[in-house]
C-alpha cells in the first residue's frame, strides 16, 4: 500500500493527464474521466492489492471499469501505477495505440477487462467474484459504473445475481454524477432513489461523496468488511470536476478541450 | 436406412458432456437460464450442485457471469436456447466475450424448426449466421447426441469461444463412440462422386437416406457431415468439387448466412461451383410435430434428393 503518498496531488496529475491526453487525441470523454478520479485513484494507491510486475496474477484484486469511456482516467493511473510507459498517454485513440478509445484488456497492460458496451461490467465483476469463492481465491473485485449506465436492464440482472449468490467480495461503485450524454439524468431518465434500489436488491449500501479520499478509504474498508452480500457505494461525483467550464453539463461528457480551453483546464487543476 | 435406428435427442449428449468434463475438469462451471430441464444442464445440477449456477431468466447477465468466470480461469458452458443464446445476449458474446477472446463455451439449445409446438419464438433459425461473423468464434453443429458430446468435449480443450447448436427432438443416432470426430475437419460419411452433399445438424441422416436413394436411381452421391461450420474445413470442400463437380447444402436454419452461406462464400473465393440448398428459405418457423414442420419447410431426404438431381443438371 502507497499510505505515503499524497494521493490528492496524485488525483491532479490524472485529472491534468486526462484533459491533456483527450485534447490531444480530439476526442474522448472528459467529464465522466474527471468525476471518478479520486475513486480509481483511492483504488489503485489504497485499497487493491495489485503489482504492476505481475499483472496477471490469479491472486490479484480485479477492477472492471464497466462505464468504458471513462478510459482516460484509468489509463493515467495505470501509467502512473508502472503498468505502461507515461508516453503512451499521448497516444490515446490514434492507431495502432495500445490506449484504445474504450478499454480493450488485450491492448493495454493492466487492465482486468475490456468495456464500452455499457452495462455489462457488473455481471462480469459478478462472475470474477464467484469464480473466487468457487476456487478458493481471497481476490476482491471492484466494478465502477456511472449512473446513466444503471439506464442498462443488464445492470439490474446483475444485481440480483450478485446479490443471489451473496457475493460479499464483490463492491461496486456508482458515479453518481447527475449528467449523462443528452442531458441531467433526472430529465433523460430518472435514475434515482438509486441507492434505494440497490437496498431492494438487498445489497450493502454506503453513500459517500466521491470526492473525499477519506470517506472512499473508509467506504472500501467497510465493504471488505461486509458479509453476506455485496456492496455498492454510490459516490456522489460531479462530472468534469475540477473544471470550472466542464463541471455538470452534458456538453463536456464527450468533447475535447482546444489548445485554449486545455490551458485554462491546466491552470485550473492546482 | 434401416427404419429402426436409435432416436436418442441431440441435447442428452450435451448433458452427457457436460457430466463427462464435470467429473474429470475442477475449472468447469455449467450456467443456465432457468431451461435447465431442457438444456438437461439439470442433471449437472443434480450431480454437480456445487458447479452449477442458475442466474434465472436473464441471457445478458447469463453471458457476463460466464465472462467473469473465465476471466478467474474458470471454463463456463453457457446453456439456453439458441435463439435467446445467440439474440438477446450477442452483444455480450461479442464485445465481451469474442473481443477478449474468452475461454467461454455456448451451449446452444433447441436449435431449428423440429422444436416444434413452441413455435417460432423458441426456433433457433438464425444462430449460426450471427455466431460465425464474430471473430475468434468457433460454431459446431453436431449430427447426433454422440457427436454433441464428443463436441462437447473437444469445446472444452479449445481456448476461447466456442457455439455448440443441438436440437431438442429425438434424432437417428448415426455414430458411435469410435466416430472420429476432429474439430474444424469435416466427416467423409459415404464417398461418392456425381454430387457431394454436404450437411449438418440431424440433416446428415436425411442427406444419408437421400444418397440412398439417388444410388437407386445410379446418382454416385458422397454425403458430408459439416460438423463445424467455423472454422469452415475448405481442403474438404476443394475436395468435393474436384472430386464430384457440384454441391448441395444441407442444414436446419436460414439459408442465409449458415452453412450453405459459408459453404457458397468458401466456393465463390476458392473453387466456383454449382450449388444448391436445403434449409428455410427466408421464413420464420411456426407451431407443428417437428416431422410435419421438417416436410412443409423442405428439410427432408426428398428435397436433398431433388438438389442433387437439379444441381447436376448445372454441371
Amino acid at each position: 500500500m502507497d499510505n505515503k503518498l499524497n494521493l490528492a496531488e496524485i488525483c491532479k496529475d490524472v485529472r491534468r493527464d486526462i484533459v491533456t491526453m483527450i485534447s490531444k487525441a480530439g476526442s474522448g470523454h472528459p467529464g465522466g474521466s474527471l468525476s471518478s478520479v479520486e475513486i480509481m485513484v483511492t483504488l489503485y494507491y489504497k485499497v487493491m492489492h495489485v503489482d504492476a510486475k505481475n499483472p496477471h496474477d490469479p491472486k490479484r484484486d480485479r477492477f472492471i471499469l464497466s462505464k468504458g469511456h471513462v478510459a482516460p482516467a484509468l489509463y493515467s493511473v495505470l501509467a502512473r501505477k508502472g503498468y505502461f510507459d507515461m508516453a503512451a498517454l499521448g497516444t490515446l485513440r490514434q492507431f495502432g495505440s495500445i490506449l484504445q478509445g474504450h478499454p480493450h484488456m488485450s491492448s493495454t497492460p493492466g487492465l482486468d477487462c475490456s468495456g464500452g458496451s455499457l452495462g455489462q461490467g457488473l455481471s462480469i465483476a459478478s462472475g470474477l467474484a464467484m469464480a473466487a469463492k468457487k476456487q478458493g481465491l481471497n481476490y476482491r473485485t471492484y466494478c465502477l459504473m456511472g449512473d446513466g449506465e444503471i439506464q442498462e436492464g443488464q445492470i439490474w440482472e446483475a444485481a440480483m445475481t450478485a446479490a443471489h449468490f451473496k457475493l460479499d467480495n464483490l463492491c461496486a461503485i456508482l458515479d453518481l454524477n447527475g449528467v449523462q450524454l443528452d442531458g441531467p439524468t433526472a430529465e433523460i431518465m430518472n435514475v434515482e432513489p438509486a441507492a434505494d434500489k440497490f437496498r431492494a436488491f438487498n445489497w450493502n449500501v454506503i453513500e459517500v461523496d466521491g470526492h473525499n479520499l477519506d470517506e472512499l478509504a473508509a467506504a472500501f474498508e467497510c465493504a471488505a468488511q461486509h458479509k453476506g452480500a455485496p456492496t455498492v457505494i454510490v459516490a456522489k461525483c460531479v462530472k468534469g470536476k475540477g473544471v470550472s467550464y466542464m463541471e455538470n453539463t452534458c456538453a463536456w461528457h464527450g468533447a475535447a478541450p482546444n489548445a485554449e480551453q486545455l490551458a485554462q483546464a491546466l491552470a485550473e487543476i492546482k | 436406412m434401416d427404419k429402426k435406428i436409435e432416436r436418442i435427442p441431440q441435447r442428452d449428449g450435451y448433458g452427457k458432456g457436460l457430466l463427462e468434463l464435470c467429473k474429470e475438469n475442477d475449472k468447469i462451471m455449467v450456467l443456465d437460464a432457468d431451461v435447465s430441464a431442457s438444456t438437461r444442464t439439470a442433471w449437472v445440477a443434480k450431480e454437480y450442485p456445487d458447479k452449477f449456477m442458475n442466474v434465472g431468466i436473464s441471457e445478458q447477465d447469463l453471458v457476463g457471469e460466464a465472462a467473469g468466470l473465465a476471466l478467474g480461469g474458470m471454463i463456463p458452458f453457457v446453456s439456453t436456447y439458441g435463439v435467446f443464446l445467440s439474440g438477446r445476449a450477442w452483444d455480450q458474446i461479442r464485445t465481451t466475450v469474442c473481443y477478449n477472446n474468452l475461454n467461454v463455451k455456448f451451449g446452444g439449445a433447441h436449435a431449428g424448426i423440429s422444436v416444434g409446438p413452441d413455435g417460432a419464438t423458441h426456433q433457433a433459425l438464425e444462430d449460426m449466421a450471427i455466431m460465425r461473423v464474430l471473430p475468434n468464434m468457433t460454431v459446431i453443429a453436431p449430427c447426433d447426441c454422440v457427436e454433441t458430446k464428443k463436441a462437447v468435449i473437444a469445446a472444452a480443450a479449445t481456448e476461447g469461444p466456442v457455439y455448440i447448436r443441438f436440437g431438442r427432438e429425438a434424432v437417428p443416432v448415426v455414430t458411435d463412440d469410435d466416430t472420429p470426430f476432429e474439430l474444424g475437419k469435416a466427416r467423409l460419411v459415404r464417398d461418392g462422386k456425381d454430387v457431394a452433399i454436404i450437411a449438418c445438424g440431424a440433416m446428415v441422416y436425411e442427406a444419408e437416406v437421400a444418397a440412398e436413394q439417388l444410388a437407386k436411381e445410379g446418382i454416385d452421391a458422397r454425403v458430408v457431415d459439416m460438423h463445424t461450420i467455423k472454422p469452415l474445413d475448405g481442403e474438404c470442400i476443394s475436395a468435393c468439387v474436384r472430386d464430384c463437380g457440384v454441391i448441395v447444402t444441407a442444414e436446419e436454419h436460414q439459408m442465409a448466412g449458415g452453412l450453405g452461406g459459408a459453404v457458397s462464400e468458401y466456393l465463390a473465393l476458392n473453387c466456383p461451383a454449382p450449388v444448391e440448398m436445403v434449409g428455410v428459405n427466408d421464413r420464420f418457423g411456426q407451431s407443428g410435430q417437428p416431422d410435419e414442420l421438417m416436410s412443409a419447410y423442405g428439410l427432408t431426404s426428398k428435397e436433398i434428393a431433388e438438389a442433387a438431381r437439379k444441381v447436376i443438371t448445372r454441371k
